[in-house]
Parts: C-alpha cells; sequence; structure tokens
C-alpha cells in the first residue's frame, strides 16, 4: 500500500462524508465524526460498507469502536488494505 | 457529560420518541387469561405481540411438570451447573434436545439470550472472526462482542454480499463463525440456508444457525429451518430458546462435534450463573414433548399466520417478505407507528412497537406475533382493526 493509496482513501472519506452529511463543516482529516459531524451508527456503517467495496476490503465493526477523526478511520482502512 | 448525565441524555432522546404516559415499552400486564388474552389497564386485550407460537402457556401436561418438580425438588437449583446445579432435569433436557436434533451432544443455558452468549464466546475469540447477519439479534452481536473476535456483518440475506465477505478472508476463513437466524425477529423473514451452505461448503467456516423463532414453527417437526431445508447435517451448531414455543425461559446449544462438551469448562454465561428451576426445566421437557408430535398445532399457526399477512397485504401496509408468526407493519416515521400502536390498543389488540434504532435501517415497525391457539375469529377482527386504521395512519 503506498502513500498516494492513502491519499485515495482519505479523499474519498471526506468526499463522501461531505455528501452524506450535508453540513457546512468543513471537512479535514482532524474532523470529528461524532461531535462535528453528528454521523449515526446507521449511516456510519453505510459509508463503511461503500468503502469495503471500492477498497474490496472486510472492516470488522468492532474495530470501529476506537474511531472518533477522519484520520483515525482513514488509518484503520489503510491498515486492513495493507494486510489484505 | 458525567455518567448520570449521559443517561439523562438517552432519556430524554426517548421521551421525544414517546411522551410520558405512553407505555409503549414494559407495558404492564396485569392479568393474563389465555395464551390469547390478558388485561392491560382496565381493557381486556387480544395477545398479537408475545412469542407464543404454539399457544402452550397454559398447556396442562406442562403446568402439571412444573407444579411436580416444585413439589419434589423445590423453586431453584442455588447453584451453577458447574457446581450444584445439574439436576437428573437438566441432563435429561439436554439428552432429549439432542435427540430431538439426531445430534449427539446438547447442553442447556439458563436462557436463549446466555445460549447464544455463551456458545459464541466459547467458539471463538481474538484473532477469530464471526460472519454474521447485519439483522441479527442482540444476543448474537453480544456473544461476538463478548468472545473478542472481529466482528463483520453481511447485508441482511445477501448472498452476493455474503460471498465477497468469505472470499475476503482468504486462510482466515478456516477460524471464522457463520452465524445466521431460522426467522429474523424484526421482519419475521427466513435465511437462506441452502445457500448460505453452499457457500459455506466453497469458502469453508463453521455454521451455526439459531432456531429461537423457528423452533416448533418451521419443519414437520418443528426442529426449525434446518428441517424444513432438510440441512440439518450440514449445521455445525445449532442454538435456541425456551421462552418462545416451548413457553418457559432458557436456551440450548446442539452439535456433532464432540468439541461441544468443552463449552462447559470455557463458557462464562454458562458456569457463572444459576442454572434453570426445576419447575422450568419440567414444564420445559414436556413442552418439547408437545412441541414434538405438535404438527396440528403447527398447521393452526400456519392457518393463522397466513390469514393475517393476506389481511394486511390487502390493507396496503409494507411486511417483510414472508408470512410467518412474525409479521411486521413497516411505517415510515416513528409518528406514525406510535399512531398505529396507540390505536390498536385502543381497540384492544396489544402488539409490539419497534422504533429506531432498535429496528432495521432505521425503519419504525408494528410487530405482530400470531399463535395456534388465535381463533379464527380473532385474526380476523385483527385484519379488519388494521385496514379501519391503515387511512388515518398512513393517509
Amino acid at each position: 500500500m503506498t502513500e498516494s493509496n492513502y491519499d485515495e482513501i482519505m479523499m474519498l472519506l471526506c468526499d463522501r462524508l461531505s455528501s452524506l452529511t450535508n453540513s457546512n463543516v468543513q471537512i479535514t482529516s482532524e474532523t470529528n465524526l461524532i461531535s462535528q459531524l453528528s454521523i449515526d451508527s446507521i449511516k456510519l456503517l453505510n459509508l463503511i460498507m461503500e468503502i469495503e467495496d471500492t477498497f474490496d476490503v472486510s472492516i470488522p465493526i468492532n474495530a470501529l469502536t476506537d474511531i472518533q477523526t477522519v484520520r483515525e478511520l482513514a488509518d484503520l482502512v489503510h491498515k486492513i488494505k495493507s494486510a489484505s | 457529560m458525567n455518567l448520570l448525565e449521559k443517561l439523562d441524555a438517552a432519556a430524554a432522546a426517548r421521551k421525544a420518541l414517546l411522551p410520558d404516559g405512553v407505555g409503549a415499552f414494559g407495558i404492564p400486564i396485569e392479568e393474563v387469561y389465555s395464551a390469547t388474552e390478558a388485561r392491560i389497564g382496565d381493557r381486556r386485550v387480544l395477545l398479537l405481540g408475545t412469542n407464543n407460537y404454539l399457544g402452550l402457556t397454559f398447556a396442562p401436561e406442562c403446568i402439571r411438570a412444573a407444579h411436580e418438580a416444585i413439589d419434589k425438588e423445590g423453586t431453584g437449583t442455588t447453584g451453577s451447573r458447574m457446581a450444584n446445579g445439574s439436576y437428573f432435569g437438566h441432563r435429561a433436557l439436554e439428552r432429549e434436545f439432542a435427540d430431538f436434533y439426531q445430534c449427539s451432544s446438547g447442553i442447556v443455558f439458563t436462557t436463549g439470550y446466555q445460549a447464544n452468549l455463551g456458545t459464541i464466546s466459547g467458539l471463538v475469540g481474538p484473532g477469530d472472526t464471526v460472519l454474521i447477519d447485519g439483522d441479527s439479534h442482540a444476543s448474537i452481536y453480544d456473544g461476538c462482542i463478548l468472545s473478542g473476535a472481529d466482528i463483520i456483518r453481511f447485508k441482511h440475506n445477501d448472498m452476493v454480499d455474503m460471498e465477497k465477505r468469505l472470499r475476503r478472508l482468504g486462510d482466515r476463513v478456516e477460524t471464522t463463525l457463520i452465524i445466521a437466524e431460522g426467522i429474523y425477529s424484526m421482519l419475521g423473514d427466513q435465511a437462506p440456508l441452502a445457500e448460505i451452505v453452499k457457500l459455506k461448503n466453497t469458502y469453508g467456516g463453521t455454521l451455526l444457525i439459531d432456531e429461537a423463532h423457528s423452533l416448533g414453527v418451521l419443519g414437520e417437526t418443528g426442529q426449525g429451518l434446518v428441517e424444513k431445508t432438510g440441512l440439518l447435517q450440514e449445521v455445525d451448531f445449532i442454538t435456541g430458546t425456551f421462552s418462545k414455543s416451548l413457553c418457559s425461559i432458557g436456551g440450548y446449544c446442539v452439535s456433532n462435534h464432540p468439541q461441544l462438551e468443552q463449552l462447559r469448562y470455557v463458557s462464562h454465561p454458562y458456569i457463572f450463573t444459576a442454572s434453570p428451576s426445576p419447575a422450568t426445566i419440567a414444564s420445559t421437557r414436556a413442552a418439547l414433548e408437545l412441541l414434538r408430535k405438535g404438527s396440528h398445532l403447527r398447521k393452526q399457526l400456519w392457518r393463522n399466520c397466513t390469514q393475517l399477512y393476506a389481511q394486511l397485504k390487502e390493507a396496503g401496509y409494507t411486511l417483510g417478505p414472508d408470512p410467518g408468526p412474525v409479521i411486521a407493519a413497516m411505517l415510515d416515521t416513528p409518528q406514525q407507528a406510535l399512531l398505529l400502536w396507540q390505536n390498536l390498543l385502543e381497540h384492544n389488540i396489544y402488539v409490539n412497537l419497534i422504533l429506531p434504532p432498535a429496528a432495521p435501517e432505521g425503519r419504525s415497525l408494528v410487530r405482530c406475533s400470531v399463535n395456534a391457539a388465535h381463533t379464527k375469529e380473532q385474526i380476523q377482527y385483527v385484519g379488519d382493526t388494521f385496514a379501519k386504521l391503515h387511512s388515518l395512519v398512513c393517509g
């Protein structure tokens, strides 16, 4: 997994979160999914399924419990993709 | 926000959905008259929100067996299965469940919830994987969390999605437990077991089927989906509950794998709780016997299910895909579901109200549970009332 793949993950996440939440918050790697975007568990799981299909990985739902920010989510996807 | 303030926030969210005075959750039932009628407040209501599928809650054989057990063995075992809580009845019921499923062994748990918790957490652990249907019951989710295994969900009953996830697991499939349910509790639909078995045989893995809602309901002798599909021998572990068709409380797991016995030594939900009371075990044994020879009850149950499903569909409600003892009307908003639930109660019909996030995909459900003891006239009245309320709720 290369740096460009990581950037690709980050870009996709920011893009999808932006359309999913339809909020005025500028989404960056440090944006908090819960406190700033108020993303609920159902929306988050739908987003995860989309990411899984895009990168052909499966993300365990119990790995999401520690995820707060966009960067942490990107790191998790990157880690799983690298190991696959 | 401190711990108590977090609970206050959760209470505020609940009150926003259900104003004070609307007791849809934990509604007090003052008196129970029969398998189909009870008193709520000052109303004599029809019970369409219980899991009493075969209508055996007042079966004389079960009541007599429970009375005799209390007289002979007392009110409780006061101990764990691991210590002093394995009486003759507990061991006999395990043999009877194993015989019922033509399996080499069975284990009895104190609740159905614990049967899933104890079986799943006993079979998998950190580093292993569980592959579960997205609409799985909370006891399956909680068992997976307790196990520490990686939890991967596939979309509800979506075999393309399940296959994709099995393929992605690669070699890890060897330590993967696949879990599905005979009948799903929210929409009442059945798992596509033949396709699940085919995928399991292609990719590998160990398969557990939870027959909680399908025991007594599906199959010639009531084994559940494994019997209806003729796939009993393809399934590694079967779990289920006593609290639905068997009308008591408790749970079981059966298997032909001799390793099942090891669960007695590693499964905390089995070890660290008191065993079921003698009366519970005795009434369950009597009910299991009635269930096995209860094809007439299943026929009556299915007549009732088919009738109500058809009436609700004709009235214009959106329902789950399969007719069955769980019939859920899907509403667009929680407010619509609440309005329907309240109006049904005013017409002396008790059903279950299920609001987000408890229902799948943020839906709001008014769920009926049909049983074999309902009369044709009772079912007709429920269907007619739903039809009468359709324009008020959905119009």
